[in-house]
């Protein structure tokens, strides 16, 4: 159903919730993609090294670093961690580290996870977990109706954005602050340019 | 912001550098000499006979960590270079941009103006500073035709008419440069820019701190992923990374000029600094060296606000801003490359 190329990362999918040209930035521009991949890198490292982070319930199987797809979503992508409840209900659950990002971008992302997994297990995901490193807590998300339908929403506007190939404007307002790519994307100097290109003007003499 | 790493310049001959985890170690002579956390640097330049374990390369390779071989001189010899990375739509824009004539004539007089505006700035304030009435008056005359110049950047219709300008102004300036000198003036005489070699001390401290800061934006335009050869400004020629000289135009002034003018008046930089080699060129020695890269490198954490940007940020990290502004620009963010113009 989809070319190759046409299959969308989840990951861009919370990155476009997030923000659209921050997806633009990553999946288009690849920009400062080896960081994201060192930061990746970080949390496994330190995930290996605090087993006590997780209380696992007994009969549940984890498998790290699933590859997920869905041929009819056109998605693919890699779950941290997926458990498997003692009747074979897969259960995702997404770890983020670090600051706080959008938490519907979150939801969204792990929604799309649970969404490859119906597709890739012929059976119903109807829970997952977002687990927040800092605070060492797991946020239980129902995967109802309306997530769903705003994550299919999701995939296809970033589809799209994706192969338009190019950078939305900045969103000027507090996602920027902790965001980053602030210096990739230079909201500053795109919303601003008019004004300070003025006071820039190099054919000026003063 | 993001921090500005330090590089690390490695002059002492037959150096062995090694990776031991993530920890760099120099050894001479099977001596431990020096050890950094890897993560701490953000590029390593070797000067002449300096090795590099193999497992060091691959380490700096994948990181995008710049490793730079120079002569023992400062001559530059060659880079590292990973995979190819970064994004091939912005390449593409940029050879389009290339290609096109009004967008190249756009651009180069953007960076003209913004070179010509740094290197006025400084004559400006020379200028002030002079106490003799004849170095006031000649480089008075020279932040004139600057100023001029400036102007006529703004309407030079094509490329060559852009160069020349730019080459009328740059000869005011090198003509002028021994006036913005208050140390040892005789022996730090100039007359004209000498290359390869330098001919006469000032030559020879010009084309080291030059050295070092091509290098920089050639990384900087890799980094951004820019290819550094596909210049606007600087004609195309095998080998010659013309947009780095590009970038580095605006730069000079501000960024090595004054650096070489400050070691002169401070006398941190003396004649007894410089040896002749047979046929008349003249190097630096290697404390002259120390003391230029420790400088520099000082001078590189100082910061200052970027009028574009619009927030703090180190000298260092320009190169880098300004290949990123162009970027923008390319790729149809902004619709003109913006100069960096130091004022005051
Ligand atoms: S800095 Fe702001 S506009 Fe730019 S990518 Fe980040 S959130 Fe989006």
């Amino acid at each position: 159903m989809f070319a190759a190329d046409e299959y969308v990362m989840l990951s861009a999918l919370q990155h476009f919730a997030f923000c659209p040209r921050q997806c633009a930035l990553i999946h288009i521009e690849q920009a400062w993609a080896e960081n994201i991949y060192t930061l990746r890198g970080l949390r496994v490292h330190e995930k290996v090294h605090q087993p006590g982070d997780e209380l696992i319930e007994e009969g549940i199987r984890i498998e790290r670093s699933l590859t997920l797809y869905s041929h009819q979503l056109g998605l693919k992508g890699i779950a941290d961690v997926v458990e498997f409840l003692p009747d074979g209900t897969p259960y995702p659950v997404e770890y983020k580290s670090g600051s706080k990002k959008s938490r519907l971008a979150d939801n969204i992302q792990l929604c799309a996870q649970a969404l490859c997994l119906e597709e890739m297990l012929d059976r119903p995901v109807l829970k997952g977990a977002i687990f927040h490193h800092q605070s060492r807590r797991r946020r239980k998300v129902l995967l109802d109706d309306r997530l769903r339908s705003l994550t299919l929403q999701t995939i296809e506007q970033t589809r799209s954005l994706l192969a338009l190939g190019k950078l939305p404007p900045p969103v000027k307002d507090k996602r920027c602050d902790d965001c980053s790519l602030i210096e990739t994307c230079m909201p500053h100097a795109v919303n601003y340019f008019t004004e300070s290109a003025h006071q820039n003007n190099p054919f000026l003499i003063k | 912001m993001k921090t500005i790493l330090n590089t690390l310049y490695v002059q002492t001959q037959g150096s062995y550098l090694r990776l031991d985890h993530e920890t760099l170690k120099l050894e001479v002579e099977k001596e431990l000499k020096f050890q950094i956390p890897l993560h701490h640097l953000g590029g390593i330049v070797a000067f002449g006979n300096v090795l590099l374990s193999p497992f060091l390369i691959h380490k700096c390779a994948e990181d995008g960590r710049n490793l730079i071989w120079l002569t023992e001189y400062g001559r530059y010899k060659a880079r590292l270079a990973g995979s190819t990375t970064g994004n091939v739509l912005l390449r593409r824009c940029q050879h389009q941009a290339v290609d096109s004539p009004e967008s190249t004539l756009a651009i180069a007089r953007y960076m003209v103006a913004g070179k010509l505006q740094n290197a006025r700035s400084i004559v400006m304030r020379a200028a002030r500073e002079a106490k003799d009435k004849t170095d006031k008056d000649i480089l008075s005359k020279t932040a004139q035709i600057h100023a001029e110049s400036i102007q006529n950047t703004e309407t030079a219709s094509d490329l060559d008419k852009l160069r020349g300008i730019e080459g009328y102004a740059a000869k005011a300036y090198f003509g002028s440069f021994t006036q913005m000198i208050r140390q040892n003036r005789i022996a730090f005489t100039f007359t004209e820019r000498t290359k390869n070699p330098p001919r006469d001390p000032i030559n020879a401290l010009l084309s080291f701190v030059y050295t070092l800061l091509t290098n920089e934006c050639i990384s900087a335009c890799e980094s951004i992923g820019l290819d550094p050869q596909m210049g606007f400004l600087h004609a195309l020629r095998p080998g010659k990374p013309s947009l780095a000289l590009d970038l580095m135009e605006e730069l000079r002034s501000p960024l090595a000029d004054r650096l070489v003018l400050t070691l002169i008046n401070r006398g941190q930089i003396k004649p007894e600094d410089f040896t002749e080699r047979p046929g008349g060129a003249i190097y630096l020695s290697e404390d002259g060296r120390k003391t230029i890269l420790a400088e520099y490198q000082k001078r590189k954490q100082e910061e200052i606000t970027h009028p574009i940007v619009g927030s703090k940020i180190p000298l260092g990290l320009i190169p880098h801003v300004q290949a990123r502004l162009l970027a923008r620009h390319l790729r149809g963010d902004v619709p003109s490359y913006q100069p960096f113009i130091l004022r005051g």
